[in-house]
């Protein structure tokens, strides 16, 4: 076997891959051939290394050099400097957005500094399709340990004392789910990974499968084991097809090792696994939906009880899992429940995945330990705001959650504390606003959302939603009132607490958040029809500063409808009844002379 | 493909790749490893740095020693390449130079496996990242 001095590892995730990662290897591969390196540098397809907002990446081992923005044709530069003379590609290093400066090792990137990788252990780092790359990481030895060493009972217990809960949004302690699901008493049961992942900018259970879809298998079987179950489902959605593939793949290797199928590892423990598509609806990922979208029929949820663990798919007990939850357990197993309990908060251990996105400097995948604060995870590993703009709100929990303020960033994250606050841990969204964002447009976009992923079944989600929708387009209009914003209140609370399911149960909470945060920003819209973010297109206005303004007229030429009046070479005005807020004069001047004011003209 | 059906055929098939994977791990906690940086700049190139390198690694392997070998580009001592820095794990780093095979090798079995101190060491001038 050719010994390697150099790993060359490309993020093969559906982000990098977006942006050509796979013809990057080839290039990297040819120009290596080319130079007659090929035995030295080995290139390797892994999952996701988080930091998508500089994707395609790069990582060059062993001196961790972290490329950012790759294109195809770096590879030969990378290739003729880097691995033949050691010469890092400056231009291609990752450059720390505050101190300007060119970070040649990942080692050092505040990005990297705070997370701790349990459910992520594997992703960016081994090659998702090939299973002996995940059995040198220790890959099903936590299955061998649990099947020579332990009863099912004893393998619950475990997990119940990591005090491992859900990462699917309800934060239901696992182990005790399973022992539910044990103790019930059918002649099938089945195992099922909920990897419907609904969340509007959600994507840490994808890069799960696509960078370490093994884990998922391994955590399954061993989920099996412990209720007594030799099948189990993956739920997952059609949109996913590289998370799709990557299963796949893993599934088929598996079973030619025999680590799915009959008597696994020389036990009685049998268990295959099986994949189902979603259509991607995101009421589908609540569990009783889920089963009955498995089951061939309509994906809407049904009342529980009975829960999935007395009677779910095919009315036979049913364990229901989120991806990054299972992803936990094997690492569970094999550093011990005392090393899971001793990371996180008193009711909260271990880690959570977030996908950050929104006015942040790095967009990415983190996974952060429990009860690390809102500031730590947006200025440190977020880097702070984009182009220096002011933090005004960050958004936890999706559909679900709400928007929290500068008072809440020393909150520690974790799943009580987020809903003492008004919002909740949810599957991972983190959406960081700054001050150009409107808190009542942020509301309407998830009502939006909620209106339109809505079952129908019950009365309270299915018309309730849709009128507070409407109030809260009036608002944005400026053509609401004072009793619009207690209408609001009101319907949200007899919403939440009418509704069927948990996807009209919590659709409110970004309304509540908003209007408990942001109570002025509602009534500014509907006292002065004045929307201080400017962006709500109907309230916006636009103000020439006299003093910046050197009468250049060329605003008054592009103005559409003729409202802006001056002569050359002094101050000109905008005529408010006539400007129809098209901002084509904003985009002409060349000296920042018009601005949308913050508050009412 | 043969079947696994013991935590053994697990281990074994974890020692087949381990070797190829260890790379990746050492990379992973650079700080507890010994870490050998061989200066590859074209002084050092055309001074046979590369037959050093590939010296140090195979050595390092077949000895199963804690360490990992990068390269570096030039680290200004060209009148002595090929150069190869050792760091210990909690120790400052030390510079040898005119460094070939048997230096290299001598490099592990004394400097790294005893602490022995060779002749050719430069004195270091300025510290690598
Ligand atoms: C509207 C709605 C959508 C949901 N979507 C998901 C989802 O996409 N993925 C998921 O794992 N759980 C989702 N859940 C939570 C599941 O119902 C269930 O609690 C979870 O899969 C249980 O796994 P866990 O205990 O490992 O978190 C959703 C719940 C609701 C009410
Ligand atoms: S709350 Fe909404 S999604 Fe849930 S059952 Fe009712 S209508 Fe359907």
């Amino acid at each position: 076997m050719a010994q390697y001095k150099m790993h060359l590892l490309v993020c093969g995730g559906t982000g990098c891959r977006s942006s050509e990662s796979d013809l990057i290897i080839e290039n990297l591969q040819h120009s290596l051939r080319e130079k007659g390196l090929e035995n030295d540098a080995q290139v390797i397809k892994t999952g996701c290394f988080g930091f998508c907002e500089q994707g395609p990446i790069v990582k060059v081992l062993p001196d961790n050099t972290f490329y950012t923005g790759v294109k195809p044709a770096d590879a030969a530069e990378i290739v003729a400097e880097h691995v033949l003379k050691g010469r890092k590609v400056e231009r291609l290093l990752y450059k720390d957005p505050e101190k300007q400066m060119a970070v040649s090792d990942s080692k050092h990137m505040g990005f990297y500094r705070k997370q701790i990788r349990i459910a992520l252990r594997n992703c960016g780092f081994i090659d998702p399709e090939n299973i002996d790359e995940y059995i040198a990481r220790d890959g099903y030895a936590a299955l061998a340990k649990v099947l020579e060493e332990m009863s099912p009972e004893q393998a619950i217990d475990v997990i119940k004392q990591s005090g491992l809960r859900g990462r699917g949004g309800g934060g239901f302690p696992t182990g005790l789910k399973w022992e539910i699901a044990g103790k019930n008493k059918a002649d099938q049961k089945y195992v099922v990974c909920n990897a419907d992942e609904g969340d509007p900018g959600a994507f840490m259970d994808r890069s799960i499968l696509e960078g370490d879809p093994h884990s998922i298998i391994e955590a399954m079987s061993i989920c099996g084991y412990c209720i007594g179950a030799t099948k189990g489902l993956v739920y997952i959605r059609a949109e996913y097809p590289l998370a799709i593939k990557r299963l796949q793949i893993a599934i088929e290797q598996a079973r030619n090792y025999g680590l799915l199928g009959e008597n696994i590892l020389g036990s009685k423990h049998s268990f295959d696994i099986e994949l189902r598509y979603g259509a991607g609806a995101f009421v589908c990922g609540e569990e009783t939906a889920l089963i009955h979208s498995m089951e061939g029929k309509r994906g809407e949820p049904t009342v529980k009880p009975p829960f999935p663990a007395e009677s779910g798919y095919l009315e036979k007990p049913t364990n229901v899992n989120n991806v990054e939850t299972l992803a936990n357990i094997p690492a569970i197993y094999l550093r011990g429940h005392e090393w899971f309990a001793s990371i996180g908060t008193a009711k909260s251990k271990g880690t959570k995945v977030f996908a950050l996105a929104g006015k942040i400097n790095n967009v990415g995948l983190i996974e952060v330990p429990m009860g690390i604060t809102l500031r730590e995870v947006i200025f440190e590993i977020g880097g702070g705001i984009k182009d220096g703009k002011k933090f005004k709100a960050v958004q936890t929990g999706g559909p679900s959650g709400g928007c929290l303020t500068e008072k809440h960033l020393d909150t520690p994250i974790d799943f009580d504390n987020l809903l003492a606050v008004g919002s909740m841990m949810g599957s991972g969204g983190m959406i960081v606003m700054d001050e150009d964002d409107c808190m009542v447009a942020v509301a309407k976009f998830y009502l939006e959302f909620t209106v339109e992923e809505s079952c129908g079944k019950c009365a309270p989600c299915r018309i309730g939603n849709k009128r507070l929708h409407e109030l809260l387009d009036k608002i944005t209009l400026g053509k609401g009132t004072e009793e619009d914003i207690e209408q609001l209140r009101n319907l949200s609370v007899v919403i939440k607490d009418t509704a069927l399911c948990g996807l009209g149960q919590t659709s409110p909470n970004p309304v509540l958040s908003t209007l408990d945060n942001f109570a002025d920003e509602y009534l500014a819209h509907v006292r002065d029809q004045h929307c201080p973010a400017g962006q709500c297109k109907a309230l916006r206005q636009y103000l020439i500063l006299a003093d910046k303004c050197v009468g250049c007229t060329a605003c008054t030429k592009v103005c559409p409808t003729g409202a802006i009046a001056g002569e050359k070479r002094q101050a000109h005005l905008i005529d408010q009844a006539k400007c129809i807020r098209c901002g084509a004069c904003i985009e002409k001047c060349k000296f920042s002379a018009i601005i949308i004011p913050s508050t009412k003209i | 493909m043969n079947k696994i059906k013991s935590l053994n055929d697990l281990r074994k098939i974890k020692q087949d790749v381990e070797q190829k994977m260890d790379l990746r791990e050492k990379s992973d906690n650079p700080d507890r490893y010994v870490q050998i940086k061989v200066a590859m700049a074209t002084c050092g190139i055309a001074a046979g740095a590369r037959e050093v390198m590939n010296t140090l690694i195979e050595k390092i392997a077949q000895d199963k020693i804690d360490a990992v070998v990068t390269q570096t580009g030039c680290m200004g001592y060209c009148h002595a390449e090929p150069t190869v820095e050792v760091r210990k794990p909690g120790a400052e780093p030390v510079v040898f130079g005119h460094v070939d095979r048997e230096k290299a090798l001598a490099i592990i079995d004394k400097y790294i496996k005893t602490g022995e101190l060779l002749e050719g060491i430069i004195p270091v001038n300025y510290q690598t990242a």
